[in-house]
């Protein structure tokens, strides 16, 4: 079968009519999912073809995220939509006290196939409390998976990998990416498994170390160095927990330098937690500081000049490689 | 003493369902009195809150669930769940962080479960079953049967914040829940006078458009007479109610706890005249339904239960320390 260019909304839609279809125990539960189909759309097509199973709920995101719980442990299999994922500070604890430790405190007794949903990140002016990237607290929370898809494959692989998994799942998918469009193929059995990290661009000089919005970053940054005799090798880590490592070490092995990019602000970041394992673990295949690439730390502003300050960009992407690199 | 008011039913199932329900109240009360003891003596590690006085209502409640029901507990869940049916023995086990416990020694006293039986855990996080009920509640609307489920919360958990949009939503989807508030007059060290702007927190059923029942807690039969219209209700699709048991406290909040927001008096008043276990007691042997011949048998029998549950408890390993890597992701 043929990849045909999808938008990432429409990769999700697939992903989960894919699944829905065949899972009967799969539902979605969240804040104005059918009127518009989710508030961004990105649920097209679903409220019409799966009736009751696609719920509104009132404006409740403490009970919205418990309610997933308590779902999951009783033999359903819910999707949680966080309608923006700052609002995870609502449902803090049912997330990081309930979902994350219920298997391991009471012995491995139960399963949570859990996804929550959580629409991500900056660059749409939306301001400070509506274009966070919060992986990281997810990431230091254990018990809990943490996935973020870039292209609109890997958002189809990865959605039907987390609906299937036993576990609970935060899926952090960023707002701005979900008109761009990419290849995804058609196959229903197509599953990125959780994990599993892709190069996704070769190269021998400095490896890129990304995931979600900052994989473009780091392609763009990866044409400009090609053009200047740099080569750059793009590892799109696409979920941080479980982490994929080994992809991690090989490319270090290959290149000796690292440079790792994401959207969220730099003081205890992913990029931190790698950075440290990297120098714990391939200390002697380095050639020079693993750097970081990440917005400034402070809460997203508003008026664009400002914003756009504050996120990373390509440009700085070049420069840090260029710094390794020693050029 | 408070007195039992006379029931109607005299069907030989009921009084069977009596014996039953008294035999669990007194193992409750054993439970919890050597669960005191072995922390008293340092042979069990960490904290325990313990739920001595509340008898009647973990009792009188899960008297009227099925297995298939779900509960969700609290931190002071021993009752309920050897109300529900747990196995003492494990439950004992766990108490002690040995491998043979419902956890494997990774709960402890806080954070018991037994899926098997549907009790969704205990809880370390005040109000933190109620959110989840819900989702317990939606999973059986759209599964399509006829289970309910019931959270249990104290009048300190009434308070938080995902009371109010845990009611709000089983209300809107009459949902199968029973919102059971034990109302045992603190939280922690504050009184429920001082903390809630209403007295019967019964009343806030109101809000959120369900039936309230008020109930005197230490009246077993009196809470398993409003747990049933509640349980019935739900099972026919007309969604959640509000109980509240009136009870009492009867241990500090937790054990070593000095208590010095309280006046010893008020302690022993309550002992002395409104123990639900004596109350009902009194109420079965009048009835003729217990002989003090047959309250000493199944105190004995009971004794001798917890006891084995005890030496199976010492008797068992501890986890190895590895372990503690282990149940993480399925």
């Amino acid at each position: 079968m043929s990849d045909r260019l999808l938008s990432a909304s429409a990769a999700l839609a697939e992903a989960l009519i894919e699944e829905m279809t065949r899972d009967e125990r799969i539902f979605i539960l969240g804040e104005d999912l059918t009127a518009h189909a989710g508030i961004f759309g990105q649920f097209k097509g679903i409220p019409e073809k799966f009736p009751g199973r696609i719920l509104d709920t009132p404006i409740s995101e403490t009970c919205i995220a418990g309610c997933g719980v308590g779902a999951a442990l009783t033999g359903m299999r819910p999707i949680v939509d966080f309608h923006f994922s700052d609002f995870v500070t609502c449902g803090m604890d049912e997330l990081c006290n309930q979902a994350a430790k219920i298997r391991y405190m009471f012995g491995g007794q139960v399963k949570l196939p859990l996804v929550v949903w959580c629409p991500d990140g900056a660059g749409l002016r939306a301001a400070a409390q509506h274009s966070q990237s919060l992986e990281a607290w997810f990431v230091h929370t254990p018990g809990l998976k943490v996935v973020v898809p870039s292209e609109p494959a890997d958002v189809k692989g990865l959605m039907k990998a987390s609906i299937r998994d036993d576990n609970p799942v935060m899926f952090f998918q960023h707002k701005r990416l979900f008109r761009r469009e990419g290849p995804v193929p058609e196959d229903p059995e197509f599953l990125i498994p959780l994990g599993r990290a892709a190069i996704k661009r070769e190269g021998r000089d400095v490896t890129f170390l990304t995931y979600g919005s900052g994989y473009f970053l780091c392609r763009e940054a990866a044409d400009e160095l090609a053009r200047e005799g740099i080569e750059a090798e793009i590892v799109d880590l696409r979920t941080l927990k479980p982490l994929d490592f080994d992809t991690v070490a090989a490319s270090l092995r290959k290149t000796f330098r690292a440079v790792i990019v994401h959207e969220a602000c730099l003081t205890g970041g992913f990029g931190a937690e790698l950075a440290a394992r990297i120098q714990a673990e391939l200390f002697d295949f380095l050639d020079a500081p693993v750097l970081r690439v990440a917005a400034k730390d402070v809460p997203i502003p508003f008026s664009p000049p400002l914003e756009d300050f504050v996120l990373p960009r390509a440009a700085d992407v070049v420069a840090a490689a260029r710094s390794v690199c020693n050029r | 003493m408070a007195k039992e008011k006379e029931r109607m039913d005299d069907r030989p199932v009921e009084k069977t369902a009596w014996r039953t329900m008294y035999r669990t109240m007194v193992k409750i009360r054993l439970f919890e009195t050597l669960a005191g003891e072995y922390f008293a003596a340092g042979q069990i590690p960490g904290f325990i809150h313990l739920s001595i006085g509340q008898e009647g209502s973990s009792v009188g409640v899960c008297s009227c669930l099925r297995p298939d029901d779900y509960v969700a507990t609290t931190h002071r869940g021993h009752g309920h769940m050897i109300a529900k049916g747990a196995d003492v023995r494990r439950m004992t086990a766990e108490l002690f962080g040995k491998a043979t416990g419902y956890c494997k020694g990774k709960g402890g006293s806080m954070h018991i479960a037994d899926f098997s039986i549907g009790i969704l855990g205990a809880n370390g996080v005040v109000a933190g079953g109620l959110p989840l009920i819900v989702g317990a509640g939606l999973s059986i609307q759209l599964r399509r049967s006829d289970q309910v489920a019931v959270v249990f919360f104290g009048d300190g958990a009434a308070n938080r914040g995902p009371v109010h949009e845990a009611m709000n939503l089983a209300s809107i989807w009459r949902l199968p829940v029973l919102f059971v508030i034990e109302n045992n007059r603190y939280a922690s060290t504050t009184p429920q006078s001082y903390a809630c702007a209403v007295g019967d927190l019964c009343l806030r059923a109101a809000a959120y458009n369900m039936p309230g029942y008020g109930v005197d807690g230490n009246d077993v039969l009196a809470v398993r007479e409003a747990t049933r219209k509640a349980v019935a209700a739900a099972r026919a699709g007309e969604g959640p109610s509000l109980i509240e048991n009136k009870t009492y406290r009867v241990r500090g909040h937790f054990e070593g706890d000095p208590q010095k927001y309280r006046d010893p008096s008020e302690v022993q008043r309550w002992q002395a005249e409104n123990d639900p276990i004596r109350r009902f007691e009194e109420y079965l042997r009048r009835r003729g339904v217990l002989t003090a011949k047959k309250i000493r048998r199944i105190e004995e029998e009971v004794r001798a239960e917890l006891d084995a549950a005890v030496a199976f408890a010492k008797e068992s390993p501890f986890p190895r320390p590895e372990e503690a890597l282990e149940d993480l992701f399925a």
